[in-house]
């Protein structure tokens, strides 16, 4: 089996839209949610979140791209090239059918699609802009990422809501660890500030309010964020050979579904994709220094997630360090896992602990070290990142420094 | 009245170029048109005239219409709109 290295990683989040932005505002605890400005507040309940700031698509793409990109393509792309300068990797000339994009996305093109809709329903328009389908496909943002960089082997949109990064990614590690390719442009996007998308998660009745406090007392729920996250993987030896820096190596992946409720996670379900994560990476529990945990600030997951956290670690399960950076950059939804596998990937290599911030003070219910507030210095060895998805899709992935 | 500045300004906006580089003659297989700026162009003419252009060539032909050059497509167009908006002929 070969081992899997991430060589490149690129990001554009509510904590910079860089690499360096992300682990300093991390480090330093400062948050990306604030007032929305992208949606009209008029019609809204839920009047927060964390936005992707100082943004300028202009400075990215001509006008021309433009007219096929949705936002969330836009971020995508951008991480993508940021990622692929890092690890210097030559796809076009070097890897064509040897290499791979998947991408996760929850929704994809959703301001695109209210756009649109709306000049049929409320503008009474006869029909909506005629790229308008291309340009809201799911698939879309890694359609343009195998164009601009020349990837011509495997290559998929992977969707399961909240979880689908960590699936494209755990997907990119197994392909490569297979050997059906050498290399993967993967991670995920989402974009989902329109007053149709925002209206969508206020009816649900799990956003915020005030702000995310994913583990505390007096934690009102979840509030979302927009971005992309973007990584090379590749055959570890491989990138040995030429010389690339190696960023940290991807060494476990473990999946498993609850098929249980559309929306209520399930302990069970989590234990056994921590379980089979653990496995796959042949990790003993003990191993395991750090959990970006999933930890979405709403009652119910974070109960859960501490729960099916003690039962998978046991006595070690006071040791580790487990924080939530949502508190920081929001819900990500498909592009949750692979903002989170940045931080958890900038912490291994800047030597920190990222925090939980928000935190007022313990719930009962969640009794862990969740970090709070300030991060640690620490030198981390082996990380998890928790996805827990609607529809009890659970997936974790490994990491090792 | 159809404006064949409107129909050269469309054209030459989607292509990347000067209206003024645009003669009748010009043929549109000779502009960088990819599919989906075709697909926009289309889009672009029937918004500012307030027409339906058939799309398939064979529809096209029944119409007794071709676009192969910038001078066809400004007939075309007033074509359509004197069929469609007899209204406003002059």
């Amino acid at each position: 089996m070969n081992r899997v290295a991430i060589t490149g990683m690129g990001v554009i989040s509510p904590l910079g839209n860089d690499t360096a932005a992300l682990s300093e505002n991390l480090r330093a605890a400062r948050g990306g949610i604030g007032p929305l400005t992208l949606v009209p507040h008029d019609q809204l309940i839920i009047k927060i979140g964390a936005e992707v700031k100082n943004f300028d698509p202009t400075a990215h793409f001509t006008d021309k791209q433009l007219g096929l990109l949705d936002r969330c393509a836009q971020f995508a792309l951008v991480a993508a090239r940021q990622a692929v300068r890092q690890s210097g990797i030559r796809f076009r000339e070097e890897l064509g059918s040897r290499s791979a994009a998947i991408i996760g996305a929850g929704v994809g093109g959703m301001t695109t699609l209210d756009e649109n809709f709306h000049r049929i329903y409320a503008e009474g328009q006869r029909r909506p802009h005629p790229l308008t389908v291309p340009k809201l496909m799911i698939s879309a943002a890694m359609s343009h990422i195998t164009i601009e960089h020349g990837i011509t082997g495997p290559a998929f949109t992977v969707a399961s809501a909240c979880a689908s990064s960590n699936h494209a990614v755990g997907l990119a590690y197994q392909m490569i660890q297979g050997g059906m390719v050498d290399a993967v442009v993967t991670g995920g996007t989402e974009a989902v500030f329109c007053l149709g998308g925002v209206k969508g998660w206020e009816a649900l009745r799990v956003m915020a309010p005030d702000t995310c406090r994913p583990f505390s007392k007096k934690r009102a729920g979840m509030v979302l964020g927009e971005g992309a996250g973007i990584f090379v993987l590749e055959n570890l030896e491989r990138a040995q050979a030429r010389g690339a820096e190696i960023l940290g190596e991807v060494i476990g992946f473990g999946m498993s579904s609850d098929a249980a409720d559309i929306i209520l996670p399930s302990a069970t379900g989590q234990v056994a994709a921590m379980e089979a994560c653990l496995k796959d990476a042949s990790l003993a529990a003990e191993e395991v220094d750090y959990i970006n945990a999933h930890g979405t600030g709403t009652v119910a997951n974070d109960v859960t997630e501490t729960k099916a956290i003690h039962s998978v670690f046991g006595s070690h399960a006071r040791k580790l360090a487990v924080s939530s950076t949502k508190s920081m950059h929001g819900h990500l939804l498909g592009g949750a896992g692979a903002i989170e596998l940045a931080a958890t990937l900038v912490a291994l290599r800047d030597s920190f602990i990222p925090p939980t911030i928000n935190y007022l003070e313990p719930d009962p219910d969640c009794d862990l070290d969740y970090v709070p507030n300030t991060a640690r210095e620490a030198k981390l060895r082996v990380a998890l990142s928790n996805s827990f998805a609607f529809g009890g899709h659970n997936a974790v992935l490994a990491i090792r420094r | 009245m159809t404006d064949e500045k409107d129909i050269y300004e469309i054209v030459a906006k989607q292509a990347k170029v000067e209206p003024t580089n645009l003669t009748p003659n010009t043929l549109l297989s000779d502009l960088d048109l990819q599919s989906i700026d075709v697909v926009e162009l289309v889009f672009a003419i029937e918004e500012k005239f307030d027409i339906q252009v058939p799309y398939s060539p064979s529809d096209q032909d029944a119409a007794g219409i071709s676009f192969k050059s910038v001078g066809e497509l400004a007939n075309a167009v007033k074509k359509l709109v004197a069929e469609q908006h007899p209204e406003s002929a002059a």
